[in-house]
Formats: C-alpha cells, sequence, structure tokens
C-alpha cells in the first residue's frame, strides 16, 4: 500500500490478507491462490503488509472490548490514511469485523469476501473459471459461520463451484442450518470444554456423510478444522479440504 | 336485587382477575426496566416487517413443519376464540345472552368455526402432549427441562383441553342456541349426549360451563406471569425489538471507545472530560448479575418458550458440552425473578443476597464453550439472542476479573505485542509472499 502512495497511486482493492492468511502454513496456500487469481484479472491491488494487524475478533469474541477496540482504532487509521475505499479478504471473521464493527469507530469500507469479489470479477468479465479437472466431481460446501448466518451470504461460493462443474451435494445442515466448524468465538485458540465429541470431528463426519471428494471451505479457520477432521477419520487420502480460490487457481494451472 | 347478583359477582371476578394480572403485569415492566439503558435504532420498517412475518405470521416457526403448523393451529384458535370471550364479557356484566347473536348468519359462522377451531386445538394439544410425554423428543428432556418447567409445559397443554372442551360442552347445552340451528357445527353431535336429563340440569350444565370457561380463562391469565406461556404476549414486543443488524455485528461498547481514544490520543488531556461523560461510564464492564445486562435481553428472557430450537441446533450442546442457549435465557429469567421478589420483599430496594447470575446460575465452563457460531440466535422462532448474554459474561469474565482460560490469556497478549493471536513477528507478515 506504502508503494502506491509513493507512486501517488490508488489501487483498485486493498487485499486484507489477516492473521492466519500471513501466518498459517495452510492458509498462505489460500492467500497465494487468490493473489493469481488477482493477478489473472489483471488487477491492481495492495496489501498492507507489516502494517497490517489482527482485526481483533478474537479478543472481542473472547471479551476483551479493549483490545478489540485498540486493534480496531490501529487498523482503521492506517486504513484511513491510505484512503482506502475497498476491501477484500479470504477470511470470514476479518470480513464480518471490517465489514460490521469497524464504521462505527470510524472505519466505513466497502467490504467482500474473496467468494463474492471473484464472483463479481466473473461478472465483469475479468476472470473466466475453466472447469478443469474438477469437473464432475462431488464437492460439498460448509457454510462458515460468519459467512453465512453472521452475513447471510450462501450464494456466491456455490455460484463459484458450479462455475467449475462440480457436483454441488449440500450437507443435511447447511445455508442457515450450518453446523459451526468449532472454530469461532476464539474456540480455534483453546482446547474445547468437556463433552463428548469435538465439534469439528461432528462436522466432518457430516461431509464425509455425502461422499464427497472434496470439501469446499471459505475460511482459514474451517479449513484448518475440517482438515483436522478428516485426519483425525483417516480419510487423507479420499477426501480433500480446499478453499474456494484454490481450487478456481488450480483449475486454471496457476 | 336478586337479578343482579350473577352480573355483580361476574364483575367481582372480572375485575379482580384483570387487576391481579395488571399487578403482576406492572412488576413484569419494573423487572424489564431494572437492565441497562439500549437504545433501539435501524430501521422501522424492518421491525414491523418483522412483526408482521416472524410473531403474527409465524414464519420461523414453521420451519419445523409438523410442531410449526399444529402451533399455528392453536395460535389461530386461541386469537379466533378472544372473540368469544368478548362476547362473554359482554353477556357477564349487562346479563345478556349472546349478545351478538344478532349478527344472524355471521354470528352462526363465525361460532361454527370457533367449534371447528376447538376440536383443532384439541387434537393439536392431544400430539403435543404426546411428543413430550411418550415420543420424549430430544429438546424437551435436557436437564434444565425438569421439574417445574416440564410440568408447566404439560399444565398448559391440560388448561387448553379443559377450556376447549367447557366452550363446547357450553355450547352444546344451550337450548336457545342449538335452536338456532347455525353455528352449533360440531356442538350439534355433542347435544344428544344430554338428551336425558331435565331442561333444568342441561341449563344447569351450560351455566356452570359458560362461567368455568370464563373463571378458566381469568386463571389462565394469571398463571401467564409464571410460566413460560408469557410468551404468548411477550413474543410480539420481542421480535420488534430483535435486532435488524447483521447477525454477526457485535456491538462495540462506548464507554470502552471513549477510553480507547484517550489512550491513543496524545493530545488528549485525559483530565477535561467533557461534564455530561461523567454518567455514561459504567461502573462495571459486562455482566455478572442480570441488572448488568440491557433491558431488551431481559425482555428477551421472560420471552422465551423454553422450545430448546437454539439449543437443539447448538454445537456445543450437540457434542455434548454443558453449555444449552435455552438455559441462559431460563437461568436469566429466574434469577431476575429472584432479584424481583428481593426488591419486593426488601420495600422496594434491592439487598445483596450474596447470589448473581454468573457462578449461581450460569457457570464460566459453559459461557466459554461458545462458539459464537449464531445457529441459536437464527433457531429461535421468536428473534431471542442468547449469545449477547453469552458476550457480555465473558467480558465481565476478562475485563473485570482476568478470568479467561489460560489459553485466550495467550492469544491476547500475542495480539497486543504482536497483532496476531500467534506469537510470530510482526515484520514477517509479507513472509507468504516469499518463495514457495
Ligand atoms: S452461538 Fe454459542 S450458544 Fe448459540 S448455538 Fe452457537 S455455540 Fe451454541
Ligand atoms: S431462546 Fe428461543 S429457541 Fe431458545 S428456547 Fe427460548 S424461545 Fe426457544
Amino acid at each position: 500500500m506504502a508503494d502506491f502512495q509513493a507512486q501517488g497511486k490508488q489501487p483498485e482493492v486493498l487485499f486484507w490478507v489477516g492473521c492466519a492468511g500471513s501466518f498459517d502454513d495452510r492458509a498462505k496456500k489460500i492467500t497465494k491462490a487468490f493473489v493469481k487469481l488477482l493477478n489473472r484479472a489483471n488487477l491492481e491491488f495492495a496489501v498492507l503488509g507489516t502494517e497490517e494487524s489482527c482485526t481483533g475478533d478474537p479478543a472481542k469474541r473472547s471479551g476483551n472490548e479493549f483490545l478489540f477496540q485498540m486493534q480496531a482504532m490501529t487498523n482503521i487509521e492506517t486504513m484511513n490514511s491510505y484512503g482506502v475505499k475497498k476491501v477484500v479478504t479470504a477470511c470470514p471473521h476479518c470480513f464480518n469485523t471490517i465489514k460490521n464493527e469497524y464504521p462505527s469507530l470510524g472505519g466505513s469500507y466497502d467490504v467482500m469476501h474473496h467468494t463474492q469479489f471473484l464472483k463479481s470479477l466473473l461478472e465483469d468479465g475479468r476472470l473466466k473459471v475453466e472447469s478443469g479437472q474438477f469437473k464432475g466431481k462431488r464437492i460439498t460446501f460448509h457454510d462458515p459461520c460468519y459467512l453465512g448466518r453472521a452475513n447471510n451470504v450462501y450464494e456466491a461460493p456455490r455460484l463459484l463451484l458450479e462455475k467449475l462443474e462440480a457436483e454441488l451435494v449440500e450437507m443435511k445442515r447447511s445455508r442457515k442450518n450450518g453446523l459451526c466448524c468449532g472454530a469461532g468465538g476464539a474456540q480455534m485458540f483453546k482446547e474445547a470444554e468437556k463433552g463428548n465429541k469435538e465439534i469439528n470431528i461432528e462436522r466432518t463426519e457430516e461431509a464425509i456423510g455425502t461422499k464427497a471428494n472434496i470439501i469446499a471451505a471459505g475460511c482459514p479457520f474451517c479449513n484448518t478444522m475440517l482438515t483436522d477432521g478428516v485426519k483425525h477419520k483417516e480419510q487423507e487420502a479420499k477426501v480433500h479440504v480446499m478453499d474456494i480460490a484454490e481450487m478456481i487457481a488450480q483449475a486454471a494451472d496457476l | 336485587m336478586m337479578n343482579f347478583l350473577p352480573n355483580a359477582i361476574f364483575l367481582a371476578v372480572l375485575v379482580s382477575g384483570v387487576l391481579f394480572f395488571a399487578k403482576n403485569v406492572g412488576k413484569l415492566k419494573r423487572n424489564i426496566a431494572l437492565g441497562r439503558d439500549l437504545e433501539i435504532t435501524g430501521s422501522k420498517k424492518e421491525r414491523w416487517n418483522n412483526l408482521l412475518m416472524i410473531a403474527l405470521g409465524q414464519s420461523k416457526m414453521v420451519r419445523r413443519p409438523v410442531s410449526g403448523i399444529l402451533h399455528v393451529v392453536v395460535y389461530l384458535g386461541f386469537i379466533i376464540i378472544n372473540i368469544e370471550v368478548l362476547e362473554i364479557v359482554i353477556d357477564g356484566i349487562f346479563g345478556s345472552h349472546r349478545i351478538f347473536s344478532f349478527l344472524g348468519g355471521l354470528y352462526g359462522f363465525l361460532i361454527g368455526s370457533f367449534e371447528i377451531f376447538a376440536v383443532l386445538v384439541l387434537l393439536a394439544v392431544i400430539v403435543f402432549w404426546w411428543r413430550r410425554n411418550v415420543r420424549r423428543i430430544a429438546r424437551f428432556l435436557n436437564p434444565e427441562m425438569k421439574g417445574w418447567p416440564k410440568q408447566d409445559a404439560n399444565y398448559i397443554l391440560y388448561f387448553e383441553v379443559v377450556l376447549m372442551t367447557l366452550f363446547l360442552v357450553m355450547n352444546a347445552t344451550d337450548s336457545s342456541f342449538q335452536a338456532m340451528e347455525s353455528g352449533n357445527t360440531v356442538s350439534q353431535f355433542i347435544a344428544p349426549w344430554f338428551a336425558g336429563f331435565s331442561e333444568s340440569t342441561i341449563h344447569l350444565v351450560e351455566r356452570s360451563a359458560w362461567w368455568l370457561h370464563i373463571v378458566g380463562i381469568l386463571v389462565f391469565l394469571n398463571y401467564l406471569y409464571y410460566s413460560k406461556h408469557l410468551h404468548i404476549l411477550l413474543a410480539f414486543p420481542n421480535v420488534y425489538f430483535g435486532s435488524v443488524t447483521p447477525k454477526g455485528q457485535l456491538d462495540n461498547m462506548e464507554a470502552v471507545t471513549n477510553e480507547v481514544k484517550l489512550m491513543l490520543d496524545p493530545t488528549a488531556n485525559p483530565y477535561a472530560v467533557p461534564s455530561g461523560d461523567t454518567q455514561s461510564a459504567p461502573d462495571k464492564f459486562g455482566a455478572s448479575d442480570v441488572q448488568d445486562l440491557n433491558w431488551l435481553q431481559l425482555l428477551n428472557a421472560y420471552s422465551c418458550t423454553e422450545c430448546g430450537r437454539c439449543t437443539s441446533e447448538c454445537p456445543a450442546n450437540q457434542t455434548g458440552k454443558l453449555l444449552s442457549p435455552r438455559k441462559i435465557m431460563m437461568d436469566t429469567r429466574d434469577r431476575l425473578q429472584e432479584v424481583g421478589a428481593n426488591i419486593d420483599a426488601n420495600n422496594g430496594t434491592f439487598q445483596d443476597d450474596g447470589k448473581q447470575l454468573l457462578g449461581d446460575y450460569i457457570s464460566k465452563e459453559e459461557l466459554w464453550a461458545c462458539t459464537s457460531c449464531n445457529a441459536c440466535v437464527e433457531a429461535c422462532p421468536i428473534s431471542i439472542n442468547p449469545l449477547s448474554i453469552i458476550m457480555d459474561m465473558r467480558r465481565y469474565l476478562v475485563m473485570e476479573q482476568s478470568a479467561a482460560p489460560v489459553e485466550l490469556k495467550n492469544m491476547m497478549s500475542n495480539i497486543e505485542n504482536n497483532g496476531a493471536p500467534w506469537p510470530y513477528n510482526q515484520m514477517d507478515r509479507m513472509n507468504w509472499a516469499n518463495n514457495d
């Protein structure tokens, strides 16, 4: 972003990478895949790089409103100083926080989840989705809570999967009734409370039950939870967990 | 003089029934007002729309078709039969008999449809009872449903059976009504059961059914305050005031904003507190007791029907954790009732009873099991938000007591120090862009 400013230019969009996308080895692959797609679409985009800091979502959901607002205001100050208007992110938690919780703290942007953004690139003819190796594959989509129920985005990811000409099979609990992967509300960072099962195992079993070859995800945290679930069920050879951006990039041989 | 005795008795019964109810409504209002202020913003149009669709239209109830449709039957029956109650009240006060019968054909049509509804309600209630007590559907069996909540649900069903039966018997034994031969759609088949009785006995049965019916309704009205059945009144305001913002949006605490601004702005003078601002700083961050919740959360608690749709969708509950969003709502109501009774017993002021919602009702273990997935909020047919209470209590635990689980404390100190929930260096944020 600083480079753009030095050149006196304004990028089309700010790609908010997020902590998972920056540091988590699995999620970094999603980041790369998404960047490849942005480049393929000849899009001028920027990242904040080392100026980006956690949105504060896990702090807020843990109850630490102070830390959340500190993070939020720092990020808002950075983004406002660059005159950011449009933000895209591959993480539904960052998406939800920046879109819904930043405005009243002084940060109003046009925020999109990467599946919505890819859909719009598709509609504008700037990006083509090829069916490639996913044609006819059985795919089930896991609705991330913070994309689906939290923000009513159900169709954009499904539309992209249709473009891949995959056979989309729905789990019984999908869309509004989708079952959580178990990571939200800062659960990602702690052990679960005592119970008789892990939530991610419950969800993975449901996904495997659809006999899908691929579990499509739209959230780095769901991705981790479901990948762990598949490993736990020893199904890695048969079932893969992939982000939709990765699938589209792979289909296009990027 | 004697002729007016029944009217006088009726009036006395009616007035005392209504007054007693009004007294409890007063308590209800006072208890809800114990909550913190909350400004209601957002589109009024959307709120009216919600009231129309979700509350009046029961749109979320029918997402579970069996219980949903049966509930619609009972609900419509309830609304329609109120017209009949109006007639009873007028007759009772003025000593008239079926005052609306001058409507002729329309009257026959109205009463005829009430009779059909009465039968449908009876059938629905039987199925409801069977689902709870014979089929034993899982969501009615969670630990929080033992004892009073279980009995409460059944009492209501018995009540409905008695009221509907009285209504039909009253019509069947009303010879002048039967003679109209219009509107007695169902009761004409019950009337022959009484054929062997003398006219005066039949009249006595009719009068008794009439009296028991109206007294029963007044008792029912007064039962509401002690029951989950309060939802038949409160569901409407509750849905109207329910959130119209995206479910993922959690409120930003204003008191915190003010402090954070001061901390981040080096030029701000911390002593220059604007005069009007002093009362806005809360004595406590988050909630440990019902008075720390806002009035809408308390209204939510009184409105909860204990249906358990939230709990049956909750991922934590489904995987055997202690958390049940329904229990969060029931605990909040129970504690609020306890606080209310405390105020009543102490001449209008609350005396510390050494108890609070956190710990004595809701445990930390429950609170930390929530994934904030909003499944409970989505599932609730009357727009209750159990998650908002969970979040306010977490806020108290973290900001007032630093009582987060240790892993979360680590996560938070990582964010504080490195701007990420993991212990990575801020300067490594671009590493993803380097080689594979
Ligand atoms: S938000 Fe929390 S309480 Fe509600 S369903 Fe999800 S995990 Fe359960
Ligand atoms: S909160 Fe809503 S869904 Fe849950 S038990 Fe109460 S009324 Fe039912």
